[in-house]
């Protein structure tokens, strides 16, 4: 089983801490694995994308250039992103950030109003974890009980309120239908 | 019969290269006698430059590391740093530290660096024969400034001890002449004070020693001391600078959050 | 011990300590900021020296001055930085003492790019300053192996008196792989011999030194040197093979585009392509022996590299250009993708039978 997943963005967004949940979930079930952000001299509101892939087999190139599983946090993202899922993947969309819609009907969309659903709940700046959410449900890679595990470890002390509003919001995700 | 006057023992027993009437020779021997007097040659590590005094690894009788052109503060930064326990001093000339090596002469001086810094200033570079320094006084005839120094296009001299008694790392910044006899006897004294603040954790010394090359000057060793005393040291007037305990200097600036020195 | 998730960069910077590196003297540049930042925050704790120093020719100063007295010390950049440094690894190399230098690459030339490549390859391998001499340069390709070879490069580079250079880049140093740190006691060979540490009067004076007036000096001091350099491509270099002894084509990789090169390698045998691939572990010395062992039954080499043909040289050199050796390569800090790798090993293959 290899996964290779690519979550995209703004900076600032989100998207390295969403791709390092699911590299500790991955650690935490004796994985291979490579996590690998694309960084950029801004340090925030510039392009971010993150890979990572999770597999059985030591991995080869850690870049994901045709993701199994994309998430997608911004227009930008998903206009540079979304033609290259391998057919039969997944793709997790914030539709409060994109207003595009796929024509492509190998894959399968997951159209995620993300940040309205996370400001509506007083959870700002939660959108990564309701989508990342979304993408547990719908692929069953890892258990909630890990992610919060996964949260555990990479939540600061005096930040350790969050942990119980990023599984609120991991829940949010998961439970939209939409 | 007593022993009235001899090599001190932290100089080798070799022949210097020096130029006759160089005043190298005296001021190598006043380091030697400070480390001899201090009892420190078997704990201490020098530093030498590139230039004149390049080959002060073979002079010195404690341990000694050559370094890149300008880099001996950073070389004995890595020394100092590495092994705190040592009495660290690099021997430099104008050309090394206030041209190519001030950077690391500033940045050394304001990290308060505890090590110590004798800087041999005759106005010229002597190793390679006689080419404007950064201390070239204005007007003076050099290989490269062959028409005498002329500040519009060649700018100032640097007066090294001045800028450095600005920066709140120094403790000691102090100019001294080996022309006369008080003058040596001064320097020593100087040095002495150096070694002591290096001991005692006082942060960056510097000791500058105006002095003379006849060989690239084209004056007789007399004529050198004369020239050194009518026109280098009006240039640059002999004195200390500065002169503190770095902890009680620096007393506002540590309160403001910075960790003692 | 237990997996760990870490950077490539933070790894490198853990390794070192527990490797027992007593100095570190660095100067901000990316991508290798969590390395410096790491040391920053852990030697204090752990009895080091962390020092940011004004410069990089002055961070290189100091750890020739550290490195004078016996101590296990290090320096990390990345490419600009390097070149800035080579004046100073020069007079390290020059004057026989060991440290460890990083280099985490990035695209060049000038201020280039600060996305990964491997364009100083030529750099590293032949020209790290002025004069006759060489590094040692490691070439880890995962998270793990940069931890592995730090230890060894602290103990190759006492071993031999000389710089050892661990050449990794953007892409290795920003990534996270599980990682795993082995239980070492670092043990430092003895350099009471040479070590300008203080005589404490009870031995001749030490001088660290690369300067040699007479010419006939100088000549004899670099030729015992080149003795060593001998000793050490005899008995150090090192590389990997994977699927090599079948293979028609073999694809000379290192570093992170070794990894590229694998997927790459695995496509192609999916295709029914006998493709390999050998990655040199050790640039200098280059691996040549193996590399000749590992085409016993190739009929063309591919070096796939981050930068417009470097170590292909050093490739065709070692086979004595017995085989056709072609190049692929992204440069500018764009990294080659497996599949334009498999595209090569397709027309290869196509012109190979």
């Amino acid at each position: 089983m290899t996964y290779e997943i690519l979550l995209a963005g703004f900076g600032g967004q989100g998207i390295l801490f969403a791709g390092k949940l699911l590299a500790y979930c991955a650690l935490f079930e004796g994985k291979e694995i490579s996590w690998l952000p694309s960084y950029g001299p801004e340090m925030r509101g510039g392009k971010c994308n993150c890979s990572v892939t999770i597999s059985d087999e030591p991995i080869g190139s850690p870049q994901v250039l045709e993701p199994d599983l994309l998430v997608v946090l911004n227009g930008p993202s998903f206009d540079a992103f979304m033609g290259n899922v391998k057919p039969g993947g997944k793709a997790f969309v914030d539709s409060s950030m994109v207003a595009q819609k796929t024509d492509r009907t190998d894959i399968e969309t997951f159209y995620v109003p993300a940040t309205q659903l996370a400001d509506d709940n007083n959870l700002a700046k939660g959108a990564n974890i309701v989508l990342l959410g979304k993408l547990l449900h719908e692929t069953g890679i890892f258990s909630f009980e890990t992610v919060r595990k996964a949260l555990e470890k990479n939540t600061p002390a005096k930040r350790a309120h969050t942990i119980d509003n990023n599984m609120r919001a991991l829940q949010l995700g998961a439970d939209y239908a939409g | 019969m007593a022993v009235k006057f001899q090599r001190p023992h932290s100089l080798c027993d070799v022949r210097l290269h020096y130029c006759a009437g160089c005043t190298h020779g005296i001021i190598h021997r006043l380091v030697a006698e400070v480390i001899d007097e201090m009892g420190i040659e078997g704990t201490t590590v020098g530093v030498c430059p590139v230039g004149c005094s390049v080959f002060a690894y073979n002079y010195f009788n404690c341990d000694m590391i050559e370094a890149p052109h300008g880099r001996a503060p950073a070389v004995a930064t890595g020394v100092k740093r590495a092994r705190p326990d040592l009495n660290v001093f690099t021997y430099q000339g104008d050309g090394d530290l206030a041209a190519i090596g001030t950077a690391e002469t500033v940045h050394a001086a304001t990290r308060g660096e505890n090590i110590v810094v004798i800087f041999v200033n005759n106005g010229t570079y002597g190793m390679t024969g006689g080419q404007m320094a950064p201390t070239t006084l204005p007007g003076q005839v050099t290989t490269t400034s062959p028409y005498g120094r002329d500040p519009k296009t060649a700018g100032y001299p640097v007066r090294v001890c001045e800028m450095l008694s600005t920066l709140s790392g120094t403790a000691l910044a102090v100019r001294t002449a080996v022309d006369s006899v008080p003058h040596i006897r001064e320097t020593k004294k100087m040095i002495r004070k150096a070694f002591e603040n290096q001991q005692r954790g006082n942060g960056f010394s510097i000791v500058e020693v105006l002095s003379t090359c006849p060989s690239n000057w084209g004056l007789t060793p007399k004529e050198s001391i004369k020239r050194l005393q009518e026109e280098c040291i009006p240039y640059y007037p002999l004195g200390v600078y500065k002169d503190v305990e770095i902890a009680e200097a620096n007393a506002d600036l540590l309160a403001m959050g910075g960790a003692a020195k | 011990m237990e997996k760990v998730l870490m950077k490539g960069n933070e790894a490198l910077a853990e390794a070192a300590i527990r490797a027992g590196c007593k100095c570190f003297f660095g100067y901000p540049i990316t991508p290798q900021t969590e390395l410096s930042e790491y040391l920053a925050k852990q030697m204090p704790k752990r009895g080091g020296v962390f020092l940011q120093a004004e410069s990089e020719v002055a961070a290189i100063n100091m750890v020739l001055g550290a490195a004078g007295t016996g101590t296990r010390v290090m320096t990390s950049s990345s490419s600009p930085g390097i070149s800035l440094k080579s004046e100073g690894i020069s007079y390290i190399a020059g004057s026989d003492v060991p440290c460890l230098i990083v280099n985490v690459e990035r695209g060049g030339p000038g201020l280039g790019s600060i996305q990964p490549s491997q364009q100083d390859y030529w750099q590293a391998t032949k020209g790290l300053g002025h004069g006759d001499f060489h590094l040692i340069i490691l070439a880890p390709n995962s998270v793990q192996e940069v931890v592995n070879l730090v230890t060894k490069a602290f103990d190759l580079g006492e071993k031999y008196r000389m710089p050892v250079m661990l050449l990794s880049d953007g892409l290795l140093g920003q990534m996270m792989e599980p990682v795993e740190f082995p239980e070492i006691t670092p043990s430092q060979a003895d350099n009471s011999a040479w070590a300008a540490c203080g005589t404490k009067m009870e031995r001749e004076h030490h001088i660290v030194n690369s300067l040699y007036i007479e010419a006939l000096d100088l000549e004899e001091q670099v030729k015992r040197r080149y003795e060593r350099y001998a000793k050490i491509e005899e008995t150090e270099a090192m590389a990997e093979t994977y699927l090599c002894e079948d293979a028609d084509i073999i694809v000379t990789a290192f570093g992170a585009t070794s990894r590229v090169a694998k997927s790459a390698v695995n496509k192609a045998r999916a295709e029914g392509i006998k493709a390999g691939l050998f990655r040199p572990i050790t640039l200098w010395p280059f691996p040549k022996a193996e590399l000749n062992a590992a085409c016993k039954n190739a009929k063309a080499v591919l070096s796939v590299e981050m930068n417009m043909g470097q170590m292909i040289d050093d490739v065709k050199l070692a086979l004595d250009c017995r085989l056709p050796v072609s190049f692929f390569g992204r440069t500018g800090g764009v990294v080659p993708s497996p599949k334009e790798v498999l595209e090569e090993l397709r027309k290869l293959n196509g012109g190979a039978q």
